[in-house]
């Protein structure tokens, strides 16, 4: 007979053995999509790694695309950590993007140590606005916040559209969708000359060290842990259920807002319809593949992006569609969710007669 | 003035039962998931991949019934995916959702792509076209309205139907149930919680599927990126809305769909004087605000999100 028990206690070798396994096991379940499209395999791979550690440039765009997943990353992890669950990331970030557009593109003539800290706090209140409605809502009214927060991504892209093509429209740009551009005192300044990596990279790793001691060493952290672990028993504990989650809510909300002005501000230079290729959604992934840990994101942070880049080179040289990346990002996903299931389970022989 | 005209036209109903097919799929597929105690946040990338499979089954010759079957099995599959993570293996119903939206998005763009690698414009088919019966279709006003619809839209109506009978007069619908509001005591009367409620999604996922098939085999004729554009989401929704019931879910639907075919009218007839994407907001606020009115007076499913075990109480 076989049965299934849980552990007393997962081991650590899990917690970091399965999202690693369940990562290389999504990238050589990539080897079935691409053999249907009729590419050889090894050269794919070697295509892809090529793409991320071919060259200094390469790998500095890598970790460029890593910068908002970050974010957005730290976004998902603060919100579930509390289960509360933030899905409207991608909303939040186009709002940070907005407000650093409103505010950098000449409402205010500063220099640039007193213009990127407001752009960067603008952003990130924009950010918590857009997650403090639905937390509102589900805390005043029961309103389901997966619900409101996957709807509001649609009302904040379509309020983009709205905005580009008035207020926030760049006058000189000839009928095109698109902001002004960020003036030269708020832009994020380059970290390696003429490459496009950015400091936006730097707030991102100090907002992760931040969220880490915030989570596991503060008082904050452990009323938040504590109410996404039983909320039922945080309250009778004394703790502030309703406030414990609008302040996850803000946070997380801030952070991914720090997102769309980190791109905005670091990357782009203005503002478009297509700033994020999904961000927000696939900082669901990073952070479940990091195990709801701020440092763990850094780390799959790096690993998704290496995937979306990887596949773009590889997409360009060998003609196979570049929603290979995606196909692997959602099979690591679900990798690491049937992962998660065996590092908190045990099989276990029993003889018959025994149970 | 206007609006009157608005409302009174054949066309404005004709297009309300149109924009409301595929979010009656839609929502008897949630419906049927919830009952049975499982939330299926897959509903966004199933009825992409509905969409996609359908309209591809069409191209290949497979025929427009060929195709809606294809669909379903589709749909079906990534439902059996969403089961096998959420009810056996118990995992979070949420993530493994947007798993699956995720999952069953990228393999359908992947396919499309694969299969048509530079194409300017998409493919067409032979989409399923309003049904032309002998008198009724001729009928003032109730003819265009009701008996000019293509078949999908029947098909819709009837699975109404089909689903109410089911959950409410069959053994089969009370087991459902039993699963969704208790799952020890139908446990204890020898049902099977994780037979049913694993069957539960699969249908429910295939429904979803058709929801999407609508969109490339009715509505339109052939398959964009981006063209389900939240309505699963809007389907989550809307069965909060409905309080998981059949009845109301189609006057849900409905009332979504008069809200859409009304707004495109003024639109036209309002002009310049509001920005367009005001009326490109109002589905979506329409949802959030329905969901805030009804949320607290809502009947969960009381097992809705909760694993069960076998043997653990």
């Amino acid at each position: 007979m076989i049965r299934i028990e849980p552990r007393e206690t997962p081991s650590r070798w899990w917690t970091f053995g399965i999202p690693v396994a369940s990562a290389l096991l999504a990238l050589m379940l990539a080897a079935i999509p691409l053999a249907a499209a009729g590419a050889n395999i090894f050269e794919a791979y070697g295509q892809m790694f090529k793409g991320i550690f071919g060259s200094t440039f390469a790998f500095t765009e890598m970790l460029t695309r890593a910068t908002p997943l970050i974010f957005t990353g730290l976004a998902a992890t603060l919100a579930f950590r509390a289960k509360l669950w933030n899905i409207g990331a991608e909303g939040q970030l186009y709002l940070g993007a907005m407000a650093a557009v409103a505010v950098g593109t000449g409402l205010i003539d500063a220099p640039g140590f007193i213009l990127i800290p407001l752009i960067l706090v603008t952003g990130a209140m924009a950010g918590a606005a857009g997650m403090a409605g639905p937390a509102y809502l589900k805390t005043r009214f029961g309103a389901d916040e997966v619900v409101t927060t996957l709807l509001l991504n649609f009302i904040i892209l379509i309020f983009l559209q709205m905005m580009l093509e008035g207020p926030l429209k760049d006058p000189m740009s000839l009928g095109w969708p698109q902001s002004s551009p960020i003036v030269d005192a708020a832009v994020l300044p380059q970290l390696i000359p003429r490459m496009r990596l950015h400091w936006g990279l730097i707030i991102a790793l100090v907002a992760a060290v931040i969220a880490q001691i915030m989570l596991s060493k503060s008082v904050w952290g452990f009323k938040l842990r504590a109410v996404g672990e039983n909320a039922a028993a945080a309250l009778h504990a004394g703790i502030g259920v309703k406030r414990t989650l609008m302040s996850a809510a803000i946070v997380s909300g801030a952070v991914a807002g720090l997102a769309g002005v980190s791109e905005v501000a670091g990357l782009r230079g203005y503002l478009t319809t297509d700033l994020s290729p999904g961000y927000g959604y696939t900082g669901i992934v990073v952070a479940m593949l990091a195990g709801l840990s701020p440092i763990g994101v850094v780390i799959s942070a790096i690993f998704i992006a290496s995937v979306f880049v990887g596949a773009d080179t590889m997409s360009r040289a060998m003609g196979v569609s570049s929603y290979l990346a995606d196909l692997v990002v959602a099979m690591s996903l679900i990798c690491v969710l049937v992962g998660g299931f065996v590092a908190r389970f045990r099989i276990i022989r029993t003889n018959k007669g025994e149970s | 003035m206007e609006v009157l005209q608005i409302l009174l036209s054949e066309s404005f109903w004709n297009a309300t039962l149109r924009i409301a097919t595929p979010l009656i799929f839609g929502v008897l597929g949630a419906l049927l998931c919830e009952k049975a105690g499982v939330l299926n946040l897959g509903i966004e990338g199933i009825f992409v991949a509905g969409a996609m499979a359908g309209w591809m089954a069409v191209w290949l010759g497979f025929g427009l019934w060929g195709g809606l079957l294809v669909a379903a099995g589709v749909g079906g599959f990534f439902g059996l995916i969403h089961a096998i993570l959420t009810v056996p293996l118990g995992l979070s119903q949420h993530v493994s959702g947007l798993g699956i939206t995720m999952f069953a998005t990228s393999v359908s763009y992947f396919t499309y792509r694969t299969a048509l690698p530079q194409v300017s414009s998409p493919p067409r088919i032979e989409p399923f076209r309003p049904l032309d019966i002998p008198i009724l279709s001729d009928l003032p006003f109730i003819g265009p309205v009701l008996f000019q619809q293509t078949a999908m839209t029947w098909l819709a109506l009837f699975m109404v139907a089909l689903v109410w009978w089911v959950l409410n007069r069959t053994p089969l619908g009370l087991a459902i149930r039993a699963v969704g509001d208790n799952p020890d005591a139908a446990d204890a009367q020898g049902l099977s919680v994780y037979g049913l409620r694993i069957g539960a999604i699969i249908a429910g996922s295939a429904l979803m599927a058709l929801g999407g098939a609508f969109l490339t085999m009715s509505a339109f004729d052939s398959f964009f990126f981006g063209m389900v554009n939240g309505r699963g989401w809007i389907c989550i929704a809307l069965v909060i809305f409905a309080s998981w019931r059949p009845g109301k879910a189609l006057i849900g639907a409905l009332l979504f769909g008069a809200f859409e075919a009304f707004q495109v009218r003024l639109q036209t007839q309002v002009g310049a004087a509001v920005p367009g994407q005001i009326f490109l907001m109002a589905p979506y606020v329409l949802s959030i605000f329905a969901l805030v009115i009804v949320a607290r007076r809502a009947e969960y499913p009381r097992a809705l999100l909760k694993p069960w075990f076998k043997g653990q109480r």
